[in-house]
């Protein structure tokens, strides 16, 4: 089975930054379907805020076979992992942490408008980087 | 060698000068560079307020450096550039530049810093190119200098 995984952010209003984590060219269909969980696991997250205490909001959704993860930064910008079976909790919030450390670097660039999408491709390279050691 | 001690004048000056967060210093340098990115439509213009900023601050700055390092009068240009790598912008910065690329008539340098805390977090946009970040750095030595009267010219590099 394909591994069709997808890690976004989301600002205020708009995703922020894409990653397709799936090895190759999955169908572009099933491209668009992913974008389309990750979109409406927003709600989710926002009622699982006012449940939990931490960051970390683990699995806020699932759909079919497909999982999705959450994890809000204080200033609610929110990180989402779409993934096919429920991966170690532990891997995935210390993926979410790593990244953001890096969200945190860029949001320091004086160049670099808040709740914008970003496209340092230095960033996309240390993502990339950090989602093959953790989620591969 | 009149580097090393030149080294060491500058740890001993940096040692007792009051010191300022990083971060906050380089966030504010940062926000006054994209102020001026954005009131300035060329990028030559803001490289040359910056140099302008840069040569008000010098023009004051040598008399503290002159008071705080206690050095004798520098013999000659050679080591004028070693002071002001290793004693000035230690002390000031918090780390010394290193002095390369002399000309064969010894009237020009290049100073490398290796670790530049003004762009700690700084990427630049591909847009502003040409921008020379640091361009304050440049304006700094030509104010000092000035006032020691020795005339001098830089070409920033950002």
């Amino acid at each position: 089975r394909r591994r069709a995984d997808m890690f976004v952010i989301v600002g205020r209003s708009e995703p922020l930054y894409e990653l397709e984590l799936s090895g190759g060219s999955g169908a572009s269909a099933s491209g668009n379907l992913d974008q389309f969980i990750i979109h409406s696991a927003l709600d989710m997250v926002d009622t699982a805020l006012l449940q939990h205490t931490s960051l970390f909001l683990r699995t806020v959704d699932s759909f079919g076979e497909k999982f999705v993860s959450a994890y809000v930064t204080p200033s609610h910008v929110k990180f989402m992992l779409l993934h096919e079976r429920n991966k170690n909790e532990d891997t995935i919030k210390a993926f979410f942490q790593e990244v953001q450390e890096l969200f945190v670097k860029i949001t320091l660039n004086p160049f670099y408008t808040y709740d914008t999408a970003i496209t340092s491709k230095g960033f996309d390279d240390r993502v990339r980087a950090l989602a093959n050691r953790y989620l591969a | 060698m009149a580097s090393r001690s030149a080294q060491r004048a500058g740890d001993v000056a940096w040692a007792r000068t009051p010191k300022v967060n990083g971060e906050l210093f380089a966030l504010t340098y940062g926000a006054m560079v994209k102020r001026l990115v954005e009131d300035y439509t060329e990028i030559d213009e803001v490289n040359e307020q910056l140099e302008k900023m840069g040569y008000n601050i010098g023009i004051r700055l040598v008399d503290e450096f002159l008071a705080k390092a206690g050095l004798p009068p520098c013999q000659g240009f050679q080591e004028t550039a070693e002071v002001i790598a290793k004693v000035a912008f230690r002390m000031f910065l918090g780390v010394a530049a290193d002095v390369t690329s002399w000309n064969s008539e010894a009237t020009a340098f290049s100073l490398l810093l290796a670790d530049n805390p003004l762009a700690e977090f700084v990427e630049l946009p591909r847009q502003y190119k040409t921008l020379c970040y640091s361009n304050v750095l440049c304006g700094v030595v030509r104010g000092a200098l000035e006032m020691v009267s020795e005339e001098m010219r830089s070409l920033g590099l950002g």
